[in-house]
């Protein structure tokens, strides 16, 4: 069986992780609070927290406020201690110094993506934080998504705009331990009074948060994701047990393979699902089914599936084997509409499949 | 005061009868993320802005904090009801019709009420207090969604026996996921802050492990998301239209309608909840389909029936459409079903490995197969409980 792809790390890759967490455990821990837009509270649940973990006896410190605040939130402020910002031409960045001296156990920020003003060591406020990180400091910060480097793009693509500001890809994937997604009502929206205005640009307007929305769970869905297959693989689990399906393709020269793949294509992203495509070899291919094959096996390239080339005496047999090793959950395959010597030897593979692939789905296209 | 009077007094005569009330659900997924702590926090402000808030169930399962977040609410007292000696409260739904606030706070959604209670489920109270014209803000957890059961099973071991109806949820306008970390959640737990210490043992044990937890919460976070695609599309036709959107046109275009064949294999509840799923998924209409033979004297009668007949039910609690078909074979009139209805897919269940209808079973399965070559044909297998320990 050729050209496998597997998913086990490589060595460099372990290394990197073991690196990884001895630079952790060193390190201040990082928390962030993911929001999809202003409003949806994320400053109230990151300082309740703090003033949660405040009461349990941890040396709680915020270092970095936003300029107003709704009365429940002050009410909280008023219960946490305050390392006071630095003004300098109308900008207020963290006083990192201060902070460090201060050596709280928790520094709590509010809002991550700020750019400091000039002059200031740091031209971002997500560096200061480093700073803190490397200090030994933990930091509760929020975000919302537009911020993140990462999802910009896709921020564009449903709001029309591109914050100015951006937290680099690294920063996040590497320095964030937790994430943790405030999701809330758009905040004119749930059973509150809708604000006035034309209903034509209040529903545009939903439409939009509501899509920031979605981004943001997913985000997280697949941040949760990550840290799961992590989790398994540190733990010597060798089942994976996320919350996923993976999916193999049968492709042959005669199949019906775009409506097959498209499918399952959408079916894996929807259940951040892997997606396999395999042809078993046959001896005689003529060079046109060859050339068909490989225009196939292209387009599920392109759609992000592993492809791989089995090898076998028995189709059916090859498939199951595959199967199983990469723990399949559904199999696609075209209704036969073949009769032809493999038939009468082997009965048809989607019968073979159907009778043996015990514990995976098996999905029979129309041809 | 106008809530004080029982009748429709409070509605001027020209009104309607009231209109449905709004339901905001917090969704969470486990015991302890904070989803009644959210939802006190958010009546909380909802009572600032003015609004008549009451709080109609409320179960403190001890925790100071969130205790703390009911002060200045009004609560509607609960019932007690008395079962085999022991007194239980429930909630007094119709104390709450009757004192009429515009918002209801309802704790714990997917709860069984006592036997003798008007209605079984509190989701069935909620369904009352909507229909009185009352919005109300309640909370679950993921696993007792209908839908999800066998997929709760692989990832816990266990088998959820509370569950709320996929449609109930649908009916939502509004559903917000209640976020924690795993690690947070787990230092709850051993901190005492969610049950006392013997069954947070008990609970680390089982539910609380951090794999679970974390599919768990990776799976409520995509409910979450795909609730809100779903009301998305309902809402704002108009505006999805030339949008990237996350399906293909072609998708969208060919209106896809599902059968599940249902027999008395109990594999048939898990087909009846995958194509719930899919029918969402796909925005498909779906059929639950039951054939019985025509010599109906020859046949054994009682528990094969009765199966049947439970697994149309549970289909029907679905909102999924089911029908009887007659036929002495059942591939046959399962097809024939089929091209009447112009179904694109059918869903058949594979019966478990070593029972005594397997052999049966998988030749009918490739029949069916053999005959619908035109149609999508799924066979739907029972997943193995996944290894949970390394």
């Amino acid at each position: 069986m050729a050209n496998h792809s597997t998913q086990r790390p490589t060595p460099e890759q372990l290394l990197a992780q073991i690196e990884l967490e001895e630079r952790r455990a060193r390190r201040g821990r990082l928390k962030v609070f993911l929001g999809y837009a202003g409003g949806v509270g994320k400053s109230f649940q990151m300082l309740d927290e703090g003033r949660r973990r405040r009461q349990r006896g941890e040396d709680v410190v915020v270092c970095a406020l936003q300029p107003e605040y709704p009365p429940e939130v002050q009410a909280i402020l008023q219960k946490l201690e305050m390392v006071p910002m630095v003004k300098s031409g109308g900008m207020e960045s963290i006083d990192v110094p201060a902070v460090i001296r201060r050596h709280p156990q928790v520094a709590l920020i509010d809002g991550l993506a700020y750019e400091n003003p000039p002059g200031n060591p740091n031209a971002h406020r997500w560096q200061d934080v480093e700073q803190l990180l490397d200090a030994g400091i933990s930091v509760v910060a929020t975000v919302n998504l537009q911020y993140l480097e990462k999802l910009q793009d896709e921020v564009e693509r449903i709001t029309g705009t591109r914050a100015s500001s951006a937290i680099p890809r690294g920063f996040l994937d590497g320095s964030a331990d937790e994430i943790v997604v405030v999701d809330a009502p758009a905040p004119e929206s749930g059973l509150r009074e809708a604000p006035p205005g034309d209903r034509a640009s209040l529903l545009a307007e939903k439409h939009k948060l509501s899509r920031l929305r979605e981004l943001a769970l997913l985000v997280a869905a697949s941040v949760v994701d990550r840290q799961l297959e992590n989790y398994v693989r540190s733990h010597g689990m060798d089942q994976l047990w996320r919350v996923q399906e993976r999916i193999l393709v049968c492709v042959s020269p005669r199949s019906n393979t775009a409506h097959m793949l498209d499918s399952a294509r959408r079916n894996a992203d929807r259940f951040q699902g892997e997606l396999h495509v395999a042809y078993v070899q046959e001896r005689s291919l003529s060079d046109q089914d060859r050339a068909i094959l490989e225009r196939k096996l292209d387009h599920a390239r392109e759609l992000g599936a592993q492809v791989d080339m089995l090898s076998g005496f028995d189709t059916a047999d090859a498939i199951l084997k595959f199967a199983r090793e990469k723990g399949i959950t559904q199999i696609f395959v075209g209704h036969s509409t073949r009769h032809g010597m493999q038939k009468r030897v082997w009965g048809n593979l989607v019968d073979r499949l159907i009778r043996s692939a015990e514990g995976i789905d098996v999905v029979v296209y129309p041809q | 005061m106008s809530s004080s009077i029982p009748s429709s007094t409070g509605f001027s005569t020209d009104d309607p009868p009231p209109a449905r009330g709004r339901l905001q659900l917090f969704l969470g997924y486990a015991a302890g993320v904070g989803k009644t702590y959210r939802m006190l926090e958010e009546a909380q402000q909802l009572k600032r802005q003015g609004k008549e808030i009451v709080i109609g169930y409320f179960e403190p399962h001890g925790r100071k904090d969130t205790i703390a977040r009911t002060v200045g609410l009004e609560m509607v007292p609960t019932k007690t009801i008395n079962y085999r000696g022991v007194s239980l409260q429930e909630m007094d739904t119709a104390a709450i019709r009757m004192r009429r606030p515009t918002i209801c706070v309802v704790d714990e959604l997917a709860h069984t009420n006592v036997p003798g209670s008007e209605r079984s489920k509190r989701w069935e109270d909620v369904q009352a207090l909507l229909d009185a014209g009352i919005d109300v803000m309640t909370n679950m957890n993921i696993q007792h969604l209908e839908s999800l059961n066998d997929q709760i099973f692989h990832i816990t071991g266990v088998r959820v026996r509370e569950t709320v109806p996929d449609w109930f949820v649908k009916s939502a306008d509004e559903v917000v996921m209640v976020d924690a970390t795993t690690g947070a959640l787990l230092n709850r737990l051993r901190r005492g802050d969610i049950y006392a210490p013997d069954k947070a043992q008990r609970a680390m044990e089982n539910f609380f492990k951090e794999s679970t937890l974390g599919a768990l919460r990776e799976l409520a976070l995509r409910q979450t998301a795909h609730e809100l695609e779903l009301r998305e599309i309902t809402e704002t036709p108009e505006v999805t239209e030339g949008l990237p959107s996350t399906s293909t046109p072609s998708e969208r275009e060919i209106h896809d309608r599902i059968l599940i064949y249902v027999t008395a294999d109990p594999s048939s509840a898990m087909l009846i909840r995958r194509g719930r799923r899919m029918a969402d998924y796909l925005g498909a209409d779906c059929f639950a389909v039951s054939v019985s033979s025509r010599q109906d004297g020859r046949r054994p009668a009682g528990e094969g029936i009765d199966a049947v007949e439970t697994h149309l039910n549970f289909a029907r609690t679905l909102h999924i459409e089911t029908r009887s078909v007659e036929g002495d074979d059942p591939a046959e009139a399962i097809i024939d079903f089929a091209r009447r209805n112009r179904v694109t897919q059918i869903l058949l269940g594979r019966p478990k490995y070593r029972s005594w209808s397997r052999l049966l079973g998988t030749d009918l399965i490739l029949r069916i197969v053999q005959k619908a070559k035109d149609i999508r044909v799924i066979i739907v297998a029972a997943r193995r409980q996944q290894q949970q320990r390394p």
